[in-house]
């Protein structure tokens, strides 16, 4: 016979995060995540079509709020989020570790999602006056052109890095104005989540950043081919998948963003998910 | 407020002009074209030619080379040989003076070009000689000047030539779109394998013989002619490295998808169904030209058209009063004349799909108005048209028409032009009208569109990037944005 323990821990339901809440998926289907030896750590929502149908129309609804945020605004949100996951950093390690990281690593990958959330956050009141022009038109007019946010993004993260590949990919889109709806790694997921309590204390805009977790094979034609969302980032090297992406796209001319590696910061990623609109205004009186 | 009366003008009597015709002498079309391939013209391989038509007279011009499968691969095979011998080995310096001789020769031949352009594709004489071919010659002396300042641009980074491009551009600004394409893919570095339009291939050929009398190293430019097929061997050719095409947006998709896996970078530069909004504080007069200018320029053949019209309901009444007295003075006729204001459409098939939608839009329940005025008997022609109580849900009104027809709605406050401007799958242009500085500024804002226009419509110029949101396309041309679509960022 066991012993009696002093203490039974409370465990953590994990669910999905849309348009500001935690819904268990609307399919009521879960997948199990287990360690490196076989013991479960939790049972993630798998979700479904409709789940991702309502992330976009969550994304949808809180776009034009969220783009309208003064950048110095989305700036000191983002950074808000490094806050806070630096208060967390420990138990993003432990998340990281439970699902087979090494120690080192995870505390780096930690580390690297906390540098790229400050870096972000200080590129929000920048990149206007980097990639803006004002442009010298031949005519009697004053002709300018800004970076205005493409609109709804899909994120297909990255297997590994869990968290950091969600922080490298989200980060830059919501910076630049835009909402989004992730879809977390399928076999690292538990990140995902928590990050997504860390947004939720974040000052965030509900539905600015909508995470899902499931299967990627199942969801992943969804994302390319839903009519509502305008640009999409892959991340990943499957060939077949890319051409799903890429084929899906073209329903709605989607821009693409093909991701290899989110280790990098860079503000070109910025540019990315952004449309340069041109003004002109006659001069004259 | 009340409404003004109506004041009566005698058009009939009072507004005749006497003809003004260009002169065609200067001006030598060949009998037939071969593909430029190489720095060479080159029979097409199956020998097989096209017929290029004046819309205005229906009358043949010349014929131009079909070019096959084999013959896209010989001068994608060219684009290659001259990018990887030549082109990215010359110094950027030198690139840029050969795009410079390029805008100079351009602008001495600028007459020859303008008459071959109306000639060809039906434009008014006055456009092509003031606008298209002015605007081509800038857009080369702009990039140019880019080809040695690249590390400008990009801030940070370093900027790498794509490869061989691959350009398949409209029938409707055919030489002005061979330089939107052509010069900053040259300028960057790259080579280029163009295809113009199946109906308006002449200028683009002559550009072809202004690239060989400017010594531009053979293959840098390869020009082959044909219609959909050829693009589609163009698009698909796994020697490219780069698509740009400008365009409907059903091709456009279609290309988009086509390219799907294979790697290619891409621009599309689709269709559109842009707003021009004119609220009740506009100068009226100012606005009414603006309308015109944006629907009625180059007979609406213009991707980013002012096709839908919101007047503030206020004013409507007098606004469309004045819009068909200005209507009623705009002379309909041959593109040569340079009285016309409105020419030739196109093609019989751009004619026909006009039609059609002047049906549609009457069985829908718009009310259709004509301006009186008489056209030519031979040749393609539509008279200035308007629709009035014109519905969100009209085909009219969601569906781009490409030719000189208006669908007119109303609205009532900021918000409402704002929701209904921006209810549509396009976003490539809008205007607005208005003298309250803070309105114009707020509307602006508001407009998922890549260019706006205030207080002004259809205004182009070299360093002003052009791209649409949405489904009218990816990626920008003109300005520095215009680079980046023919760069390798490392």
């Amino acid at each position: 016979m066991k012993k009696p323990v002093e203490r039974i821990p409370v465990q953590k339901t994990y669910k999905l995060y849309i348009g500001g809440a935690f819904p268990r998926t609307e399919s009521g289907r879960f997948y199990k995540v287990e360690d490196g030896r076989g013991k479960l750590l939790a049972n993630m929502c798998q979700a479904s079509r409709k789940d991702f149908r309502n992330a976009v129309v969550a994304a949808r609804k809180a776009f034009s709020d969220w783009a309208g945020r003064s950048a110095y605004n989305r700036g000191q949100i983002l950074y808000r989020v490094a806050e806070i996951l630096e208060t967390r950093r420990d138990q993003f390690i432990a998340e990281l570790k439970s699902q087979g990281l090494p120690i080192a690593a995870a505390r780096d990958e930690v580390d690297q999602s906390i540098e790229q959330l400050v870096y972000y956050a200080g590129w929000a009141d920048k990149y206007q006056q980097i990639f803006s022009t004002v442009n010298p038109v031949s005519s009697s007019h004053f002709n300018f052109s800004i970076l205005e946010p493409t609109g709804v993004a899909g994120i297909l993260a990255p297997a590994t890095p869990s968290l950091l590949g969600i922080v490298a990919t989200m980060a830059p889109v919501v910076c630049g104005g835009n909402s989004c709806v992730v879809l977390a790694s399928e076999t690292k997921p538990l990140c995902s989540i928590t990050l997504a309590e860390v947004l939720e204390t974040s000052d965030f805009p509900a539905g600015v950043v909508n995470i899902l977790t499931g299967t990627r094979s199942e969801l992943l034609e969804q994302f390319a081919t839903h009519m509502d969302i305008n640009a999409i980032v892959y991340c990943g090297d499957d060939a077949a998948e890319l051409r799903v992406v890429q084929e899906g796209a073209s329903l709605n001319v989607k821009r693409v963003v093909h991701c290899t590696d989110t280790t990098p910061t860079d503000p070109y990623r910025i540019l990315e998910a952004q449309e340069v609109k041109t003004t002109w205004h006659p001069i004259g009186a | 407020m009340a409404k003004k009366k109506k004041p009566t003008l005698n058009f009939a009597t009072d507004w005749s002009y006497a003809p003004a015709p260009e002169s065609t002498d200067h001006v030598t079309i060949e009998n037939r074209y071969d593909l430029f391939i190489g720095g060479k013209f080159v029979p097409p391989s199956k020998g097989n030619y096209f017929n290029t038509i004046n819309p205005a007279t229906e009358k043949r011009l010349s014929s131009v080379a079909e070019a096959e499968k084999t013959d896209v691969n010989r001068a994608v095979k060219a684009a290659r040989t001259a990018y990887d011998k030549y082109w990215s080995k010359l110094t950027a310096t030198e690139r840029g003076k050969y795009i410079f001789r390029i805008a100079r020769v351009l602008q001495e031949r600028a007459r020859e070009f303008a008459v071959i352009e109306s000639l060809d594709g039906g434009k008014p004489i006055r456009e092509s000689r003031d606008i298209d071919v002015p605007l081509a010659a800038a857009h080369f002396f702009y990039y140019a000047g880019w080809a040695d300042k690249l590390e400008y641009a990009f801030p940070g980074r370093t900027a790498e030539p794509v490869g061989v491009a691959g350009q398949v551009i409209p029938w409707n600004f055919p030489l002005l779109m061979a330089a939107w394409k052509i010069a900053p893919a040259l300028a960057a570095g790259n080579t280029v394998v163009l295809k113009p339009a199946e109906t308006t291939p002449l200028t683009a050929l002559k550009l072809a013989e202004l690239l060989r009398d400017i010594d531009l190293p053979p293959g840098v430019v390869n020009i082959v002619t044909g219609a959909g097929n050829t693009g589609a061997a163009l698009v698909n050719h796994p020697g490219i490295d780069k698509i740009a095409f400008t365009g409907s947006t059903a091709v456009g998709k279609i290309i988009q998808k086509a390219v799907a896996g294979t790697g290619k970078k891409y621009t599309l530069e689709l269709g559109g169904k842009a707003a021009n909004i004119v609220f009740e504080d506009a100068a009226i007069d100012q606005a009414v030209e603006g309308i015109v200018n944006g629907i009625f320029f180059n007979q609406g053949h213009v991707c980013c058209a002012g096709s839908r019209l919101f007047v503030q309901e206020s004013i409507h009444d007098e606004l469309i009063d004045r819009l068909k007295d200005r209507m009623e003075t705009l002379i309909v006729g041959d593109p040569l004349d340079k009285n016309t204001d409105i020419g030739a459409i196109n093609s019989k098939m751009q004619l026909k799909r006009i039609n059609a939608y002047l049906k549609i839009g009457t069985a829908e329940g718009a009310e259709l108005y004509q301006s009186a005025c008489a056209v030519p008997e031979k040749g393609y022609w539509c008279r200035p048209t308007l629709f009035l109580n014109a519905s969100q849900s009209h085909r009219i009104v969601q569906e781009e028409i490409f030719g000189p027809v208006l669908a007119v709605q109303t609205f009532r406050t900021v918000d409402e032009a704002i929701s209904k401007a921006n209810n549509t799958p396009f976003g490539l242009s809008a205007g607005v009208w208005s003298d309250k500085g803070a309105k114009v500024f707020k509307v602006s804002n508001k407009m998922r569109a890549g260019v706006v226009w205030a207080n002004t419509f259809n205004k182009f110029d070299p360093s002003s990037p052009f791209g649409g949101y949405k489904e009218s396309g990816v990626g920008r041309e003109g300005g520095v944005h215009g680079l980046l679509p023919y760069v390798r960022l490392t």
